[in-house]
């Protein structure tokens, strides 16, 4: 009988952190390419198709991009929850594969954020000033920024736990070391927690360094059958497991400002891989801000709640300590559009296929990848094999 | 570091009133401050919506005293969009109402390095058109 397990059979990035030779469209399409070239696959193979782009007016909204792109999808998946979307189309494809509703899925993302703006889409109404519709009535008037929304997880994780600043900046400064090893990363210069904690604060408690880049960049993926992936170029990454969750959408909704729905997703894909967080070689973590990392680490169960800034500043998350994350230099100073989802799936694979140069994790056989999406609300947690579970 | 002690509502986003909030934002025309509790199954929640989040009852409305405790916040002080780049550095805060739920609103009336977790705070409504007036949030002695 074949062997229906899904795989990773392909990965591609586009051009990063800065192409102003490719507009959003075009990230997908040269991500695309790669992966296709990556794998060994024919773009005729892909019967499943998702893509992020849930905004019809966009011009690389989901449903014309699988046109552009020349694929007429019998799966089709636009699920669109922000940074971690492409966590839970990783979850959908495992399921559609298995189920036999399609063979070989391309997930994919391209954003052209920073040529198209060199800013952080803000938060609230874009049009200050005019009316607001819904739910955004009630925060909107107050001009909280994206940024402000995650200084209040932040802020209220130092006030139950004592978590400081120089903890969080642990985690800017191992993806700035990460960095380092990755010649395309946005900053690669060496920086030190006293560089973060000094440089100026863009809101109560995050500075600067505790903040994302603004990237453009874009990313693709290729799940097939483990049977599919057999005469494939690449050696395969077994998908073990694949979960989503929400708390919240809006921020001023979060229960509790210390703990993420990454609690139940990271649960449920460890429960499916039969695996725990000590048989995790590296992680990739969506590092929007420093305290979206730190709250995935305690919420995943690599330390306990309220202990991720001891184990941020411990050394752990560098190359050479217990759980390398963010190899590739991650969002804080690597690359981040917008949606980084993508990334960390691509990242993790490299890990697993022994592809990530300087900064391969030794003898890694287990990646666990988990994404952001809104307002530390939509989680999605992928958990990445070598072998076979 | 300042902060606005009567805050200026030119330019800030305008409420759209719909069906869920139209009460609420009434009431803030005679100063009072509204969350929905459930007839059902007594749960309270904010922001208004048409179902209770608990049961799936439709809520009805609880007059709040107005004050309440902050819960967590910020201190914007980078900010590029119109009108609130003119007022950094400013605290936005999540202050928990005493009947139990939460609301996002600015703490003016003190400065933004005084705002502190578990800081008590009354509202104080500003006029900002003929449909709403906008709670803000001032420490409190109690
Ligand atoms: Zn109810």
């Amino acid at each position: 009988m074949a062997d229906r397990t899904p795989v990773i059979a392909g990965i591609g990035l586009s051009d990063y952190p800065k192409a102003p030779h490719l507009d959003a469209v075009g990230h997908h399409v040269l991500a695309t390419q790669r992966a296709l070239a990556d794998s060994g696959l024919r773009k005729s193979d892909i019967d499943g198709f998702m893509c992020a782009q849930g905004d019809f007016a966009q011009p690389d909204n989901a449903g014309t991009m699988a046109e552009i792109l020349g694929i007429n999808p019998r799966y089709f998946d636009g699920t669109a929850v922000g940074g971690s979307s492409f966590e839970l189309h990783v979850q959908h494809a495992k399921a559609a594969i298995e189920a036999g509703l399609c063979e070989t899925v391309l997930i994919v993302y391209g954003s052209d954020l920073y040529t198209k703006s060199g800013t952080n889409p803000g938060f609230g109404a874009k049009k200050p000033g005019e009316q607001v519709a819904g739910v955004l009535q009630y925060e909107a008037p107050w001009g909280n920024t994206l940024i402000g929304a995650y200084a209040m997880a932040a802020q209220r994780h130092m006030h139950e736990y004592g978590t400081t600043s120089e903890q969080l900046a642990a985690i800017a400064v191992a993806c700035r070391t990460h960095a380092g090893l990755n010649p395309n990363a946005q900053y690669r210069k060496p920086l030190t927690v006293e560089d973060v904690v000094n440089s100026r604060m863009i809101a109560d408690p995050l500075h600067l360094f505790d903040c994302c880049v603004v990237s453009d960049g874009g990313g693709a993926v290729i799940v097939t059958t483990a049977e599919r992936a057999r005469d494939l170029r690449q050696p395969p990454v077994h998908i073990l497991g694949a979960a989503s969750a929400q708390t919240h959408w809006n921020i001023s909704q979060m229960p509790d400002y210390t703990r993420t729905a990454a609690e139940r997703s990271g649960k449920e894909a460890f429960a499916q891989a039969g695996l725990t967080p000590d048989d995790v070689d590296t992680v990739q973590l969506y590092d929007s801000f420093t305290i979206t990392a730190l709250l995935m680490l305690e919420d995943l169960g690599f330390c306990k709640k309220g202990e991720g800034g001891p184990f941020a500043a411990s050394g752990a998350l560098q190359l050479g300590g217990s759980l390398p994350m963010n190899t590739d230099g991650g969002a804080l100073s690597s690359c981040h559009p917008g949606m980084r989802g993508i990334f960390l799936l691509i990242e993790a694979t490299r890990q697993l296929r022994g592809q990530a140069g300087d900064a391969q994790v030794a003898g890694a056989e287990v990646a666990l990848a988990c994404g952001s999406g809104g307002w530390l609300s939509a989680m999605g947690t992928v958990i990445l094999g070598k072998d076979k579970a | 570091m300042t902060n606005v002690t009567t805050p200026p509502t030119e330019g800030r986003p305008v409420p759209l009133l719909d069906a869920a909030g139209r009460p609420y934002w009434e009431a803030t025309l005679r100063g009072e401050l509204l969350v929905q509790e459930c007839p059902g199954c007594g749960h309270r929640q904010f922001y208004p919506r048409q179902i209770c989040v608990e049961c799936g009852d439709t809520p009805g409305w609880l007059t709040t005293e107005g004050r309440g405790t902050v819960h967590t916040f910020s201190v914007v002080r980078q900010q590029g969009a119109y009108p609130f780049n003119q007022w950094t550095p400013y605290a936005v805060a999540v202050v928990e109402l005493d009947e139990g739920p939460r609301i996002m609103g600015n703490v003016i009336g003190c400065e933004v390095d005084e705002v502190r977790i578990g800081m008590r705070v009354e509202v104080e409504f500003v006029p900002l058109n003929e449909e709403a007036s906008l709670p803000f949030w001032r420490p409190a002695a109690t």
